[in-house]
């Protein structure tokens, strides 16, 4: 391997990607050739370093320089600067939301939001060029998988991943030690392991920055779970909506089987072991397992009943393990350090870490991965660094349209598995959605079951109607055509779709509205019986107002796309309620703060 | 030794074979746990959750689909199952068209029953949205109403499962799933070979025959023809049940009856022509033996098996048998044979058949089924159809007076009565050319080995020096099972009988449907066919060769069987049909 005295990384994730990191790679490469440093700097395209908020995201080592939100033109100053000169550039250089500190002396980890982050699953991204197998078996790739072929036997592999207390990252929660007993124990001529990455929660996406960032971590993982139940193919089920991670799975897939860490006889043993790929057509309820294997073999992705469980009747009729990415990307690193050092992060019931999407009204926006047990607090305020403009927070969803959410007064949580659950939560893949007080919570319940909804897969009854008419309600309530009564129909209604749902998508898919009635029935009853959104959001709800702030400079009038206002130059404004359209694009024209929502 | 079970249901122990379903369970244990999607051996999805039992999981399951295992503690009637199972019924119900009152199923409909065994009281709980569909009456044979389908995927389970052949499924996904074809086609579009076992899955009034009840009051209506009938075999062996007459009770002289009744100038009986198709076929298959014939022959009665052979199987078209299905040979003698010698204009008259089948509504209508421009048969009613002519004419079917068909195209064999069930052709055609080839006489007539409720039964039989290898398949799944083998070489026939649908003409898609708890309790495709053994056993003739009026036909009129003119009025030719639409 050449040596380089500088390493510039490149976020090549998906938010930087999209705010144009590919062509700061290039402009990157031009500038090193023509200033005679190609040989000396090395350009690395990454994955995802979490700090979505602040992409296109640069780091510039040895210095480990933090720089953000760099555009085009600005790696040319960087380069003349920061690479020739051997002079940061100040004026890039990241700075905290919440200290508004620069961090021009620090290295990464001690700025805000990575400070308190423990990076297991996420170890490589940002830090590997995901393309480069060589890269990866620098970082101790591949290590485990020697290990577990040439030093353990298949029950020793799951004795560890037993021990360690690793439980499932996807949804459930369930161990994922069990589960690979299960499926060794069933015995078959053919059985298969399969890596869930259909990951489907409206803002979430941990699976696909892992598999973007690190994807021979996935391959490795699989194949030590393939020797551990007995498998010999493995499939990987991808959406077809995540190509960079489907172009690097493939390519790490061919530089493995090169390296023949994949195919035949791996490491001279007697265990082989492929894998293929499945690219899904990104609908959400095939992240259900039956779903699943189902569209895997070409069928409607469509659940079914259980039992016969995946571990004894799966793909193709065989014994099977499903696991989701996240989870397989804790696996190579317990089988190195054991299970001891797994269980010392995290808490007892609830071990490791776990990677959370943060999104909605929060400051750093992104993925952070954080011991489990963590307080929310510190993810919102600390790593997420808070509320942006000043708002009150408010609640948090996690888990997705599965999920619940959690008020303010329950900030102080431990987020593990089973507390989550306890709030009427859960931990689910990791969505982490902030909502501020201008978020109506009858209005996230709906926009929730809005998804889910639109995901269910019409194969039985409480999901294919019962969902819909909620939805109904919630919608009517919005609409303030809200009745007394609605929020029993809801509750009843809720609690058995929970109960009678043929899959966990319907099971779970009335979370959203139970927990924001657990937690603000005081919205729901203003909306139904005052025909008023707390919030100020819900549009119908709403009365726009012109207070005595009016200067009568006719601004707002000239805007009104209905002619509802009306009063004369340099007197008061009126708004006629019966004409307005609510739009507020008298509120947003008006310079004096004259116009108000009721 | 079977691997027992012990558990508990509602606190009754009961003791299983592994494997056993929670519902079976519960059934022995003397617990009626309501269904909808569930079909006996035909769908066990666990989609409907009106069978919700609780075993103390995390949520409930669906007792249809539910294994049992030892210890379990399962409860079917707390407070909470109930109402879980009456919210899914009126969440059903919120997207039902509850036209009920003008409902061909109104009061055979398996989600009426449910809320009058579940106690619903409002059938509005949960009114919102309801889906509106069109209604796709282009096929000749079946008609689906999307407004008031549940979605329990039975018809679905029929058509891939038991008939191979899978041309309506779950097209859209949550509340805007419907069953249909692919690509919003009409099932007159699609490779949909008319068998109705969709119809005879439905639990409600989703799908249905197409009607021809009105069609047919018009003919008899209309003084200016000769309008006569003839029903089928099967068609006897279920019609009481219509009645309230209990399953498995031959009612032919009563049926005789309301059809005379209902104003038919002629009641003849598709009967007579089965024994005709034997003299035919028999001939065609000692034809074909000695000559050197495309062999396996293969039976030609089921117009659902052959639509299927002639889109799913088509190079099998050579072993088809040319003869006209029986009614077809009926009508077509009715309008040249009876028409002579009566001294009526063809063009005259119109034969009615009455079918347990709504193939033969199609088949009425395919045009090599013609002669001089006339369709050898008009109208097709099924059974229920007819049941309901009789209701609507207010015929007291249950206290008629046994009477007889006519004579002429009337009288009948029992060979000709076994043809409504499975393996019934086969046992016929048997009989009578065990008897042409050997001239001995055949003293035991019973062929038991071709009898019953097995998918794909077969049997070697002796006549004279030569072993003939049979075999008789039910239900186009296990025909296209038995041409596979056939293909690959493994099985090599002379002679097959195929029938359409699961347990031949008996269990055809226009009979009287039964419904999926009584399905559970017996098998009517052994009571059925009972009926017809039975009848078949008291007659005085029971080969085809003995009927006297079909002898008397090749003697004034047809000369010998295929001969010429048998040919031109008995046999048909069939065509090759695309899988996929253009």
């Amino acid at each position: 391997m050449e040596l380089y005295r500088s390493h510039v990384l490149v976020c090549g994730g998906t938010g930087c990607s999209s705010s144009g990191s590919a062509k700061l790679i290039e402009r990157f490469e031009d500038q090193l050739k023509e200033k005679g440093l190609d040989k000396e700097v090395k350009v690395v395209r990454t994955g995802c370093f979490g700090l979505c908020e602040a992409g296109p995201v640069v780091i510039v080592y040895p210095e480990g320089t933090f720089y953000s939100r760099v555009k085009e033109e600005d790696v040319d100053e960087i380069v003349s600067e920061h690479l020739l000169k051997g002079r940061k550039v100040q004026h890039l250089v990241y700075v905290d939301h919440k200290t508004h500190e620069s961090s021009v002396q620090k290295s990464l980890n001690e700025i805000g939001f990575y400070k308190q982050q423990q990076r297991v699953a996420l170890r490589n991204c940002g830090v590997i060029d995901p393309e480069n197998i060589d890269e990866y078996i620098a970082f101790d790739g591949y290590q485990a998988l020697g290990k577990a072929l040439t030093e353990m036997t298949p029950e020793q592999v799951i004795q560890v991943i037993l021990d360690s207390g690793l439980r499932g990252r996807g949804g459930a929660g369930f161990p994922t030690g069990k589960k690979w007993q299960f499926a060794r124990a069933s015995q078959a001529e053919h059985k298969y392991f399969v890596c869930n990455a259909d990951e489907g929660d409206p803002g979430a996406f941990m699976d696909r920055s892992l598999l973007e960032g690190d994807p021979h971590a996935i391959l490795e993982a699989m194949a030590i779970g393939g020797y551990a139940i007995g498998a010999d193919e493995g499939w990987i089920y991808v959406r077809a909506e995540y190509p960079i991670a489907v172009k690097r799975l493939e390519k790490a897939i061919e530089q493995a089987h090169e390296y023949g860490l994949l195919g035949k006889n791996i490491f001279g043993t007697d265990f082989s072991f492929d894998i293929h790929i499945r690219l899904g057509a990104g609908a959400f309820v095939c992240g259900e397992e039956t779903a699943l294997m189902a569209s895997i073999e070409g069928k409607r992705g469509e659940p079914r009943p259980k039992p016969p469980f995946p571990a004894v009747k799966g793909l193709f009729e065989s014994p099977t393990n499903i696991n989701n990415v996240e989870t397989l990307g804790n696996v190579a690193q317990i089988i190195l350090k054991g299970a001891d050092w797994f269980k010392s992060i995290g808490i007892p019931t609830s071990t490791g870490t776990k990677v959370f999407a943060l999104g909605g009204k929060i400051n750093n926006t992104g993925l952070v991965e954080v011991p489990m047990g963590v307080p929310l607090r510190t993810i919102i305020e600390d790593i997420g660094g808070g509320i942006p403009n000043g708002k009150k927070f408010k609640a948090v969803q996690t888990g997705g349209p599965s999920g619940g959410c959690i008020p303010a007064s329950l900030l102080d949580i431990s987020v593990d598995y089973d507390s989550l659950t306890s709030v009427g939560a859960m931990m689910g893949s990791g969505g982490m959605i902030v909502m501020d007080e201008d978020n109506c919570m009858v209005d996230i319940a709906r926009f929730f079951l809005d998804f889910t909804v639109d995901e269910s897969c019409g194969k039985c009854t409480p999901c294919r109607i019962g969902t819909r008419r909620m939805l109904e309600i919630l919608q009517r309530i919005t609409e303030g055509k809200g009745q007394e009564g609605d929020i029993e129909k809801l509750e009843t209604l809720a609690e058995n779709i929970k109960a009678s749902a043929l899959c966990g998508l319907g099971q779970t898919a009335p979370n959203p509205v139970l927990s924001t009635i657990k937690f603000f029935r005081d919205e729901y009853e203003a909306h139904i019986k005052e025909k008023r959104c707390p919030a100020h959001h819900c549009q119908a709800l709403l009365n726009y107002e012109i207070t005595d702030a009016c200067r009568g400079c006719t601004a707002c009038a000239r805007k009104c796309p209905v002619n509802a206002i009306s009063g004369t130059v340099k007197q008061k404004h009126v708004i006629d309620t019966q004409k307005c359209i609510k739009c507020g694009n008298c509120m947003a024209t008006c310079k004096f703060g004259a116009i108000i929502k009721n | 030794m079977e691997n027992l079970v012990k558990l508990t249901i509602d606190g009754v122990p009961v003791e299983v074979p592994a494997g056993t379903t929670v519902l079976e369970a519960a059934k022995k244990a003397g617990i009626k746990i309501p269904t909808l999607c569930y079909l006996k051996d035909i769908n066990q999805i666990g989609a409907c959750r009106m069978c919700l039992v609780d075993t103390g999981a995390r949520a409930f399951g669906a007792a249809c689909v539910l294994p049992v295992s030892n210890g379990m503690n399962v409860k079917t009637n707390t407070p909470k199952i109930r109402s879980a199972r009456k919210t899914n019924l009126e969440l059903l119900l919120s997207n039902h068209d509850k036209k009920c009152l003008s409902c061909v199923r109104n009061q055979k409909c398996e989600l009426q029953q449910m809320c009058i065994d579940l106690g619903v009281e409002d059938t509005d709980t949960y009114a919102g949205k309801m889906n509106e569909y069109d209604i796709d009456d282009l096929s000749p044979s079946i008609v689906r109403n999307n407004n008031k389908c549940i979605l329990c995927r039975r018809c679905v389970a029929a058509c891939i499962n038991t008939q191979a052949v899978g041309v309506i499924g779950p097209v859209a996904r949550g509340f805007k799933t419907q069953i249909k074809c692919a690509w919003d086609k009409s099932l007159s579009e699609a490779a949909c070979i008319n068998c109705g076992q969709c119809i005879a899955a439905c639990p409600t009034g989703a799908l249905h025959e197409k009607d021809s009840t009105r069609e047919v009051w018009d003919l008899l209506n209309d003084s200016t023809k000769h309008v006569v009938v003839q029903p089928a075999p099967a068609v006897r062996a279920a019609l009481g049940e219509e009645f309230g007459i209990p399953m498995g009770t031959s009612v032919t002289g009563k049926m005789a009856a309301a059809l005379r009744r209902l104003g038919f100038e002629k009641v003849f009986d598709t009967d007579w022509a089965a024994d005709l198709t034997i003299m035919e076929e028999g001939t065609e298959f000692i034809g074909r033996l000695k000559n050197g014939g495309t062999l396996p022959l293969i039976t030609s009665c089921s117009p659902g098996w052959i639509k299927f052979c002639e889109t799913y199987y088509p190079d099998f078209i050579p072993n088809l048998s040319s003869c006209k299905s029986p009614h077809e040979m009926e009508g077509a003698m009715i309008k040249s044979y009876w028409a002579e010698k009566e001294g009526i204009d063809p063009k005259d008259i119109r034969v009615v058949s009455v079918m347990p089948c709504t193939a033969k509504k199609f088949e009425a209508k395919r045009p090599e089924l013609s002669h001089d421009g006339l369709q050898d048969v008009d109208a097709v009613l099924t059974t229920r159809e007819l049941a309901r002519m009789i209701k609507e004419a207010g015929i007291d079917f249950a206290n008629l007076q046994d009477e007889d068909f006519d004579p002429m195209l009337g009288e009948s064999t029992g060979a000709g009565v076994i043809f409504g069930a499975t393996g019934g052709v086969m046992e016929a055609a048997l009989r009578t050319v065990y008897e042409v080839v050997t001239g001995e006489t055949l003293e035991k007539v019973d062929f038991e080995a071709v009898r019953g409720t097995e998918g794909i039964k077969e049997a070697t039989v002796k006549v004279g020096d030569l072993d003939v290898n049979v075999a008789v398949a039910h239900g186009t799944a296990n025909a296209a099972k038995l041409l596979d083998s056939i293909r690959s070489g493994e099985k090599n026939y002379h002679f097959i009988e195929v029938m359409g649908c699961p347990g031949g003409c008996v269990t055809g898609g226009g009979q009287p449907i039964v419904d999926a708890q009584t399905r559970m309790e017996c098998d009517p495709k052994a009571l059925r066919a009972k009926a017809l053994y039975t009848e078949d056993a008291n007659k005085p003739h029971r080969k085809s060769h003995e009927n006297a009026s079909v002898m008397a036909l090749y003697k004034d009129y047809l000369g010998e069987p295929n001969s010429h003119k048998a040919h031109e009025l008995l046999h048909t030719t069939y065509t090759k049909r695309e899988k996929y639409i253009k």
